[in-house]
């Protein structure tokens, strides 16, 4: 198959039409010969049918469809049927970034109501039009953060997703930005607050928490905040979305920047992305965020419309001086959670939250009565995800809740040797009793 | 029917999308409790189908009209490939399962990681990038390292003045000085000008091959030479990639570290704005500096290899990658094969140069008269009295097509740079040569319709200038 939809007669016509005999005549005219490839090695192409049996047969090597109870900055949430069928549409999905305003009004008012949503989510002033994923999102508030304190100094808890910190890493090693990690208390899993106290200092740009931590733990992110304001750095709530159904939004706790992983609002796992990251701030903010925009403004009749603005912040106005280099996002996986947002309604978003929590108590106290399981972290609230020790075989769990259909927890050894038989379960709204209660009868047996 | 979401009036009070089969158990300090309600309204599932496909027809979309938008090769996205993406057996895999649970997803990235090699003639490639800038930027951060490691200071990257905003903006977040290179009266490099700014301090050079303009850089055998003598690399920009599979490639032509734009060369849905994917391929004396996780081949199983950590950049986003998007790309190879990719690429080279030799004397072509892929014309001089380019792209929205990419390259004034890309049909051109042949025409007998377009779309033209001043970024 090559859609291709011309046949000879056509080509010939056109090949008249510019003055040449052949296509290779009119390639030779601009690349020289000795530039010119060989036959590439690669297989004949196939038909439509061949080209879907292929591929189921890639995907039957796939373990699939495993009664998930694994996190760690990818979950597994129900969608409602109408998040696929609104973004599936080919009229959102075969659209390029909407730069005629005038024929690209669905996408822009999408994003619009994409960003109007995260804004009341987080209660923050200014959201952009989306990230890669919430590890880029967290690397782009951390250089906007240097950017606005002119302070090159940041401090990140370590216990923000590992993944989200080695994405800060790269992101910020060439730019003469020192990246401070703080260790966490390992009694309670959550920032060492006195510690955070000792190293703020007046070159401190910004202090970046999450919460629910990676280890599933609420942060008091009020006495954080106050504490990172005590020398006047700015605050980066690294929140996941779900979450905020329950419990207190950045801007309550006074937050300047509040980026997250937005995968958990309508997005499919597929083994990591694509997903999309949020990214909003504070007004004062608003001229030096990364990324596109879009405003709300009216056409030469007075009607209301939508165009992207604030462009001269962009890589396409400002080269090097832009904000980011960021060009194509993530519009559809953004838009997603835009479908998602809205079929949940503030009341879904919070009886959601309710839901997770629920059922992440009702399996960790399940947990807890189990011979040879301990709770890592005491008298900590965890919101949908925690940390338990164990004295069985984590191996041999793994393996055993595999063969009945279950991802199990995950095993922490493999984020941070520290964690030798500890192992993290991640309990979303999507599972139910009765899963949960084969899973605990299964690690009863192992 | 204008209305924001939140002003649809259809509330319900429930939502149970989940039941809460366990006791609901909320109870928490009040110091941790949100106290304000988000105003996202409680819509009926209706009235959200029905906002949302009202939203939809307000898109012009590949798969409602030609989208002969330069540079970004809007090419037909096969739907085989859709319904591939959605088989479950992908979807539904969490990013931490183990690797004999997700050989299969390997697989896909692997034979597409050899594919890309091979059309690029590159050794190795990471998938990670999730777009065409975030490939710039990892390629840059491989070549910084480079240097490092070889404890060379080089500290510039040279940027043509033809190339896309991305590339200077990579190059500075990658921590370079940027060094502009003029083209020449032919729009492309000539190694007189490379000469003038090529200081020992020069880390690489990017090119786009063929360039913005669409004209293949003939003195690419001299520049490499010059650039590879000079100690420095040489970037390749892959946007253009679909003027040239098969026909020829980077790394034979003296390239050492590229990008592709997998939704743009491989056929990706553009998504209204993403997600892409950028993988970047390089030369094997560069292999230790990429990101994590490589996808390697051991004893026919795949596994995931973090066995470069030492010298790696370390890591560009979070896992493996924007996954549907290379499955997509990866069918998008097997359907075609070798023979079909330079097919696609020749066709795509034809398409573009028959629409050019047919307007050519409507309008300037400021880099002459053949093309690859892609072309820019001027319409400096060719319209009526005060007549802009921006005027004819939003003329060409009330005849039903997306506009081609305006004032772009910088370096032409009045430019629209026009990419037909191969899966459009003679028909589609002739029809569209016409269009924007009357429109020229309009522009003189008739300005005020040019002027005043577009009158078709669900909106008249938008103040952009208002939208800055008073920025209202939410409801």
């Amino acid at each position: 198959m090559n859609y291709i939809p011309i046949n000879e007669q056509d080509k010939k016509e056109m090949l008249a039409r510019i003055g040449v005999k052949n296509t290779e005549d009119l390639l030779s005219l601009q690349i020289p010969e000795v530039l010119r490839a060989k036959k590439l090695n690669i297989t004949e192409g196939i038909s439509e049918q061949e080209l879907l049996l292929l591929f189921k047969n890639y995907a039957k090597k796939n373990k699939s469809n495993l009664v998930c109870f694994r996190g760690a900055g990818i979950y597994d949430h129900f969608i409602p049927s109408l998040v696929d069928e609104i973004i599936g549409r080919s009229e959102f999905s075969t659209a390029y970034t909407p730069y005629q305003a005038e024929a690209s009004q669905g996408t822009l008012q999408a994003i619009f109501e994409y960003q109007s949503m995260i804004c009341q989510l987080t209660g923050l002033d200014c959201a952009n039009a989306s990230m890669y994923d919430g590890a880029t999102a967290v690397a782009e508030a951390v250089l906007l953060a240097v950017r606005t304190s002119k302070k090159n100094k940041v401090i990140i808890s370590s216990a923000v997703n590992p993944e989200y910190i080695s994405v800060v890493e790269t992101y910020t090693k060439n730019l003469n930005i020192e990246i401070i990690k703080i260790e966490i208390d390992e009694k309670t899993g959550s920032v060492n607050q006195n510690l955070l106290q000792s190293k703020m200092a007046d070159d401190i740009g910004a202090v970046v928490v999450q919460s629910p931590n990676f280890f599933g733990i609420v942060e008091d992110m009020q006495v954080l905040s106050e504490i990172s304001k005590t020398k006047n750095a700015l605050f980066v709530a690294i929140v996941n979305p779900v979450s905020l159904g329950l419990l207190k939004t950045p801007c309550e706790y006074g937050a300047d920047i509040a980026v997250g992983e937005g995968q958990v609002f309508g997005n499919q796992m597929y083994l990591g992305g694509s997903t999309f990251g949020f990214l909003a701030v504070k007004k004062a903010l608003e001229w030096k965020i990364p990324g596109r925009v879009v405003g709300q403004t009216i056409d030469k009749n007075g009607k209301r419309g939508f165009v992207l603005t604030l462009q001269s912040r962009e890589q396409h106005i400002r080269r090097e001086k832009a904000t980011s280099n960021i060009c194509t996002n993530a519009a559809l996986n953004a838009f997603a959670g835009c479908v998602y947002m809205a079929c949940l309604g503030s009341n879904g978003i919070k009886e959601i939250a309710e839901t997770n929590i629920s059922k992440a108590r009702y399996a960790f106290n399940a947990i807890k009565k189990i011979d040879g399981f301990e709770p890592l972290f005491s008298n900590s609230l965890f919101f949908n995800e925690f940390v338990f020790k164990t004295t069985k075989n984590v191996k041999k769990i793994e393996k055993q809740l595999l063969k009945e259909n279950i991802l199990g927890p995950l095993n922490l050894v493999k984020i941070n040797k520290k964690y030798k038989d500890c192992i993290m379960f991640a309990v979303t709204e999507k599972r139910t009793k009765q899963e949960i209660d084969k899973l605990t009868d299964i690690l009863n047996r192992v | 029917m204008n209305k924001l979401l939140n002003e649809i009036k259809s509330n319900r009070q429930e939502c149970r999308v989940v039941e809460c089969d366990v006791p609901i158990d909320v109870s928490i300090d009040m110091k941790y409790k949100g106290q304000t309600v988000p105003n996202i309204p409680n819509l009926s599932e209706i009235s959200l189908l029905r906002h949302f496909t009202n939203l939809s027809r307000r898109n012009y979309a590949l798969s409602t009209t030609f989208y002969p938008l330069g540079s970004c090769t809007m090419k037909y996205n096969p739907i085989v490939n859709e319904k591939i993406a959605k088989f479950e057996e992908f979807a539904s895999l969490h990013p931490y399962q183990s690797e004999e649970t997700i050989q299969g997803s390997l697989e896909v990235m692997y034979e597409l990681e050899r594919a890309l090699c091979e059309i690029s003639g590159m050794d190795y490639f990471t998938l990670q990038p999730a777009a065409g800038a975030h490939g710039e930027y990892a390629g840059l951060l491989i070549i910084a390292q480079y240097f490092k490691s070889k404890k060379e200071k080089r500290t510039k990257i040279i940027v043509p003045d033809s190339a896309h905003g991305t590339n200077p903006a990579s190059a500075a977040l990658a921590g370079f000085e940027i060094v502009s290179l003029k083209s020449d009266e032919n729009g492309i490099i000539s190694p007189a000008n490379l000469k003038e700014v090529l200081t020992q301090d020069v880390a690489c050079m990017m090119m786009t091959v063929p360039n913005t303009l669409g004209v293949f850089e003939k003195n690419i055998a001299e520049i490499s030479k010059m650039i590879h003598e000079n100690g420095s690399l040489l970037y390749y920009d892959g946007a253009n990639l679909n003027a040239v599979m098969g026909i020829a490639r980077p790394a034979d032509i003296g390239f050492d570290v590229m990008h592709i734009n997998l939704h743009k060369t491989f056929s990706t849905p553009h998504g209204g704005g993403g997600p892409g994917s950028g993988p970047v391929g390089v030369k094997s004396f560069l292999k230790d500096f990429l990101p994590m996780p490589l996808i390697i081949k051991e004893n026919d199983e795949f596994k995931v290899s973090f066995n470069n950590k030492k010298q790696s950049i370390g890591k560009m986003k979070a896992f493996f990658g924007n996954f549907p998007v290379l499955l997509k790309a990866c069918a998008y190879v097997k359907a075609l094969g070798g023979v079909g990719l330079k097919e696609a690429s020749t066709q795509a080279v034809l398409n573009a140069n028959y629409v050019l030799s047919c307007l050519k004397n409507k309008v300037s072509i400021p880099a002459g008269n053949v093309c690859m892929h892609e072309f820019v014309l001027s319409s400096k001089g060719h319209l009526g009295e005060g007549i802009k380019t921006l005027d004819v792209a939003k003329r060409l929205l009330d005849y039903g097509y997306y506009a081609p990419t305006i004032y772009f390259p910088l370096i032409v004034e009045e430019a629209m740079m026009i990419e037909p890309t191969e899966t459009e049909s003679k028909q589609v051109l002739d029809e569209f040569i016409d269009v924007l042949s009357k429109i020229i025409d309009e522009s003189k007998t008739n300005p005020e319709i040019v002027h005043n377009a577009p009158v078709n779309t669900f909106v008249s033209r938008l103040n952009e200038v208002e939208a800055a001043r008073k920025p209202k970024l939410h409801w």
